[in-house]
């Protein structure tokens, strides 16, 4: 099987939607010649010309309103949000229309769209090329998120992404674009929006996380193994709608749980996993739900030192794994 | 350009028809029986005016809450819009969810709208963009009021349709105020039809009160965009001659002489004479109009009076398209 980059398995994701439905497109900046600034979309517009591969104007709302409209004509457009911090314009777009466009119309009208968005810190991006807010959407019914963790996952969700009858957020951990290698078969396959995978099985306690965050946790988990700690590792892949069961079977079999996330703490994604947590395995906790985020202050800082403080990482969610651990 | 006299007298019945209905809608909040009413009385010449330049059910369209001319132009029936202003289950534009004449129809090409303004702009534009890439010919019209070209929405839809040479005329309905805020604070510019230059497409005013000048403007403009010529902006010249919607009081931000004044250029009645005039219509013919309007609206408030709300349980759905058949199943 062949080893690729999340960012290689993003692209050809794209390519292959692309080649089975002329109804797929792709919008935004720098998309086109330039291949996007990550290279996402590269040499696209070479197989797919400028009609399918299309650079926007410098503005972030009507990359997605174009696209809401193209979907109401049935188009299946695949939007790219340059960097996560830079989708608020467009949020009118997405939760006022794109959202509830199906609710709102009884069901005459459905928006079949992605919107593609790298997030997360840890590269030097500063304030505003380091965030991540998926909590902003997790908040919106008829939205679907993903978080894809690794290059496997991330084919094979982004397929399904671009095949869903709904608007789906799927944002990908930007750090992990070249980091994060994995197998990807030559085959066709997809992987489906909902279910979390248990990606290490343990049985003292698990760890809740997704994107950059599901990495490090493995590592984490690999870490204390050795110092006898038997870590549950439970990648939620699809933030919105959540897999309830998934989250319950691990905890009522562990009975201690971490969540971890970059997204600061208060009114985070993590407080959700622990409500639900707490209201659908209370009697199986053997101690406090724990979550690690990132401190709430308004973004990541730029200078490293204060970067490294702000993100979470293997040696933070080690730590943290050895405190629950000793509860 | 030479207008058929059935055309007229089309014309000339879809603005009666839409005063009539406006009327009754006021009269059933008044009476309590209607929650909310957002009027478009004044702007039934421009609507009717635009929507007639359409091929109507084939071209596509992205309005706004005032287009209830534009709407019956368009095949919305009476009784639809009365059972949309009581939150009936059979009203086709939400099935009771959203508030009245946030219109929507599926079935006319007519895509659903909100309340936060200027977005369906850019939906038109993205419409425009799939028919352009299938080379589809027809043609998107969007309609807003002159107070929403304020938004950054709307000057990015125009831009992406200016850009791309989009198959989409933009109507700017300016009725002077938007709620209580005139137009000189909208725009430095004397006219929405002026942002055109700016942003790289053809830009005219028309009197949205002259029922043949506007449906000749946007003929042309809807000519050029299936031709491939790209989009048009066009302000329609109006006067909105009710409060801004049931809630609202105008006689706090304008005078009742302003309001007398204008509707001395009421485009029903500035029609009416025409059509008149022209020998089209005679007054007996107009007559039995009135009396086949007030048939029609009276018919539609004891239908919707009667037709079912929709159940609590309908509530829950659908917010996601796979949900749409749950939908089917518990109407069948």
């Amino acid at each position: 099987m062949p080893e690729m980059t999340m960012i290689e398995a993003i692209r050809q994701a794209m390519d292959e939607e692309m080649a089975r439905d002329e109804n797929v497109f792709i919008v935004g900046e720098d998309v086109g010649l330039r291949g996007g600034v990550f290279r996402a979309t590269q040499g696209l517009i070479d197989k797919y010309g400028p009609e399918r591969v299309i650079d926007s104007p410098l503005a972030e709302l009507s990359i997605v309103g174009i696209g809401v409209g193209a979907a109401l004509y049935g188009m299946h457009p695949i939007c790219e949000i340059q960097f996560a911090d830079f989708i608020y314009p467009a949020m009118n777009q997405i939760v006022n229309e794109a959202a509830k466009m199906c609710y709102r119309s009884n069901g005459d009208w459905t928006v079949p769209m992605v919107i593609r968005a790298p997030y997360g810190g840890g590269i030097g991006g500063g304030l505003y090329h380091s965030q991540s807010l998926e909590a902003f959407f997790t908040h919106v019914p008829g939205l679907k998120v993903v978080i894809p963790s690794n290059p496997y996952d991330a084919r094979g969700l982004l397929k399904s992404a671009v095949r869903d009858p709904n608007p789906v957020l799927f944002f990908e951990p930007k750090k992990g674009y070249r980091l994060i290698r994995g197998e990807v078969p030559d085959d066709e396959y997809t992987v489906p929006i909902g279910p979390a995978k248990v990606t290490r099985e343990g049985s003292d306690l698990t760890v809740f996380a997704y994107g950059m965050m599901h990495y490090y946790a493995l590592q984490a988990a690999e870490q204390v193994a050795s110092e006898g700690i038997d870590v549950e590792v439970v990648d939620l892949r699809t933030l919105y709608p959540v897999d309830r069961e998934t989250i319950l079977n691990s905890v009522k079999k562990t009975s201690k749980a971490l969540i971890v996330h970059e997204d600061n703490l208060t009114g985070g994604y993590g407080a959700e996993i622990a409500a639900t947590i707490a209201d659908g395995a209370f009697t199986y906790l053997d101690a406090p739900i724990k979550r690690l985020c990132g401190p709430d202050v308004p973004a990541v800082p730029f200078s490293h030192p204060l970067q490294d403080w702000f993100m979470p990482g293997v040696e933070k969610i080690a730590d943290e794994i050895r405190a629950l651990n000793r509860f | 350009m030479e207008l058929s006299a059935d055309l007229k007298r089309e014309m000339f019945w879809m603005m009666l028809l839409s005063r009539r209905l406006d009327e009754r809608a006021w009269a059933l909040h008044r009476q309590g029986k209607i929650a909310f009413h957002i009027s478009g009385i004044g702007h039934e010449a421009a609507q009717v005016g635009a929507a007639f330049a359409l091929k109507r059910g084939y071209d596509w369209v992205a309005p706004y809450y005032r287009d209830l001319a534009l709407m019956l132009s368009l095949g919305m029936t009476p009784r639809e819009f009365i059972m949309g202003l009581m939150g009936k289950r059979e009203e086709p534009t939400s099935g009771g969810r959203q508030m009245p004449s946030h219109f929507g129809l599926r079935r006319a090409n007519v895509v659903s709208h909100s309340s936060p303004v200027a977005t369906q702009t850019v939906h038109a534009a993205g419409i425009a963009l799939a028919i352009k890439m299938r080379k589809d010919d027809r043609v998107v019209l969007t309609t807003i009021g002159e107070g929403s070209t304020s938004q950054g929405e709307w000057y990015e839809a125009v831009n992406w349709a200016a850009i791309h040479q989009l198959p989409v005329v933009f109507m700017v309905q300016n009725n002077q105020y938007a709620i209580s805020v005139p137009a000189r604070k909208q725009m430095a510019v004397k006219s929405a039809a002026d942002k055109a230059c700016g942003l790289g497409l053809p830009g005219f005013q028309v009197d949205g009160n002259d029922l043949y000048q506007v449906y000749e403007r946007f003929c042309e403009a809807v000519e050029l965009a299936r031709s491939g010529g790209g989009p048009t902006l066009i302000e329609t010249l109006v006067y909105r001659i009710t409060p801004h919607s049931s809630d609202d009081d105008d006689r706090t931000y304008r005078s009742r002489e302003e309001v007398e004044m204008n509707k001395r250029n009421d485009p029903l009645l500035r029609a009416r004479s025409e059509i008149e005039r022209e020998g089209v219509l005679s007054a007996s013919e107009i007559a039995e109009m009135e009396d086949r309007a007030l048939e029609m609206v009276n018919d539609a408030v004891r239908y919707a009076e009667q037709a079912p709300y929709p159940s609590v349980e309908e509530g829950a759905y659908p917010v996601y398209a796979e949900q749409i058949r749950q939908k089917e199943a518990s109407h069948a």
